[in-house]
């Protein structure tokens, strides 16, 4: 089997706060391979966010800091690179993100074209006359109608599903290996969540990238993704193929996400909330972080975490359950 | 757009005649130029035949809109020192007065500027804290004092300027600094806070995502953003400096408009302390009018109101 295209080890990403440490990110493990698509989910707080961050050595300033682990890329230890390093070779490059907030992601005072090359210009793939007409270029590629006469228009001239689309332009305009879509559709109407769903997937088969999808929505995880890692309290407690995941989740709290979700043709009476709350960041509970609101805890998980176990055909679960392999 | 610049105009119309108004009742409470103009041993009569020919003694109301009616005709009145139209008086000082107030407003934005951006860069650093107390300093020195030490150690003691009047770039110095004292403060403060917002920004994020250079990212494109408030100060300071720099200019004996003025005041020489203050109310709307164009460029989203 050939290496993954990225390949990421024991990540930890601390957020040193005056009222303590935040363990963000405590130790993700996951790879990636080209053209796929690996859905990251969680709920908010979970670590998703700052794991893709981390992805392109953007912790958030000044409390933010990598402190463990390695992300390989194409055989390259991104974890440690000078910060010129990251931005000249990495970031645009080689990893890319689509971020949240489509109203709030586009800088207000350039205008989409200028901000769609930008990124041509400082990796030095195109200059002058030649970036703009790639700009237009890209924005075409994201199916922005009448990129030609609109790229010399403004965010605020946009809709919300356009600017994501613009959004996504600056993100693709240097061909990165990498895309990551940091919740991408949450901040869109449910058509034009379809309509960018779809637009993602013909991209990345257009470009062969591949994508790790964050989003606390498992309905569209399950439409777009091919395998599926969920996090919890700054872990990934389990990662499967998305047909095993959906289909017999191993961790308590996939059941217990899965449990809450309305499904078609499954008449159940009553959702089942998971119990309790998100633990507090700031003092997770000791041993396993999903302990206190688990149906199956025993003192074994309240005193140590459990280690990544790994059942058939890369499915892999952090609990205790599990511990057999079974 | 059309439509707002036209307004704004209208505004400043109302502004200026508010101005004109204001001066005009204040001034004839001050007191009556005629006895500075005859000499001690005058008569009644004297006095009277100097009033009528100078329109004095006519009721206040007709006076005014004498004076309005003559204003819009591009008449200002003749100075009662010196003989000559008041407005070309005061026009003739106004490069004079111009040249101090850009000079003053390079001086200021060549510090603001660096000193805000990077502060907000690297906020709670050196040179944050450093900008912090130079603001403090900056705020609590009228810029008077600030001309006096200059002439005192600059000027004097080491003698590396000149210490009074305007030729050479050189003579240009001390006044600029003095007068673009002020204002660096509250620029660089402006400017500081705007930065810390947009460095926050998700739109600074996302082009730190895709791998612009934070060089580029600081100086291009969060400072545009930060432009908006800056200008707006830059409006008002530029103003005061073209239309209140009477102060420095006195400090220094800079031959500028607002000089003319104390000295017209002074002498109530009512024609030129009227032509003075026009100019001044006139400057304002102008310097108003371009803060606002300038919103436009700066801001689409202005624009496109």
């Amino acid at each position: 089997m050939n290496a993954p295209l990225l390949s990421v080890r024991d990540l930890k990403t601390h957020l040193f706060l005056r009222r303590g440490v935040v363990k963000a990110v405590d130790g993700v493990s996951f790879t990636l391979d080209a053209q796929e698509t690996l859905g990251l989910i969680g709920e908010s707080g979970s670590g998703k966010t700052m794991t893709g961050l981390s992805l392109l050595g953007l912790p958030p300033k000044p409390a933010g800091r990598i402190v463990g682990g390695s992300i390989v890329l194409e055989g390259r230890e991104l974890v440690g690179l000078d910060e010129d390093v990251l931005a000249e070779e990495i970031r645009g490059r080689r990893i890319a993100m689509i971020s949240q907030d489509p109203m709030t992601s586009l800088n207000p005072v350039f205008s989409v074209g200028e901000q769609v090359a930008a990124p041509l210009r400082a990796h030095d793939l195109a200059q002058g006359r030649e970036a703009a007409d790639l700009a237009i270029h890209e924005l075409g590629r994201v199916r922005v109608p009448s990129a030609r006469e609109r790229s010399g228009d403004y965010p605020h001239q946009f809709s919300g599903g356009m600017r994501q689309r613009v959004v996504a332009a600056m993100a693709i305009a240097c061909q990165p290996r990498v895309l990551i879509a940091d919740e991408p559709t949450s901040a869109l109407d449910v058509t034009i969540q379809v309509q960018f769903m779809d637009l993602l997937e013909a991209l990345q088969a257009e470009t062969g990238a591949a994508l790790l999808f964050i989003t606390h929505d498992l309905g569209v995880a399950a439409s777009l993704c091919h395998r599926i890692a969920v996090m919890y309290a700054g872990r990934i407690v389990e990662t499967a193929n998305a047909r095993t995941l959906y289909g017999s989740p191993a961790h308590p709290y996939t059941q217990g996400l899965l449990d809450s979700l309305p499904r078609l043709g499954r008449r159940r009476g009553r959702l089942t909330a998971i119990g309790g709350a998100p633990p507090d960041a700031l003092r997770l509970p000791a041993g396993c972080a999903f302990h206190p609101r688990c149906p199956h805890a025993t003192d074994r998980c309240r005193e140590a975490a459990p280690p990544e176990t790994r059942l058939d055909d890369g499915h892999i679960v952090r609990c205790w359950l599990h511990e057999d392999g079974s | 757009m059309r439509r707002y610049i036209l307004h704004r105009l209208w505004q400043g119309a109302v502004a200026v005649v508010g101005a004109l108004l204001i001066v005009f009742v204040a001034q004839r409470l001050s007191g009556d130029p005629v006895a500075l103009l005859l000499p001690m041993d005058a008569t009644e009569a004297d006095f009277e035949a100097m009033r009528s020919a100078l329109g004095l003694d006519r009721p206040l109301p007709v006076q005014f809109v004498v004076f309005l009616r003559d204003a819009l005709l591009g008449d200002f009145g003749h100075s009662y020192l010196w003989n000559m139209p008041a407005m070309d008086l005061v026009l003739e000082r106004l490069p004079a007065t111009l040249e101090l107030a850009l000079a003053g407003l390079v001086f200021a934005l060549a510090l603001a500027v660096p000193l805000g951006v990077l502060s907000a860069v690297h906020r709670g650093g050196w040179i944050d804290n450093a900008a912090k107390l130079f603001a403090m300093l900056g705020q609590a020195m009228p810029g008077f004092w600030v001309g006096l030490l200059l002439i005192v150690f600059v000027a004097v003691q080491l003698q590396w300027l000149p210490a009074y009047g305007r030729g050479t770039v050189g003579h240009l110095v001390l006044p600029a600094i003095a007068l673009g004292w002020y204002p660096v403060a509250a620029m660089t403060r402006t400017l500081r806070s705007a930065m810390l917002d947009i460095m926050q920004s998700d739109y600074v994020r996302m082009e730190r995502a895709i791998g612009l250079p934070e060089r580029a990212i600081v100086w291009r494109f969060a400072l545009r953003n930060a432009a908006v408030p800056l200008v707006t100060l830059i409006g008002v300071y530029f103003a005061n400096m073209l239309g209140g720099a009477f102060v420095i200019e006195v400090v220094f004996a800079w031959p500028g408009v607002g000089r003319a003025v104390v000295e017209a005041v002074f002498a109530r020489d009512f024609p030129v302390v009227q032509a003075g203050v026009i100019l001044a109310a006139v400057i304002f709307v102008v310097v108003n009018l371009i803060v606002d164009l300038t919103y436009g460029l700066i801001d689409p989203r202005i624009r496109h109101e």
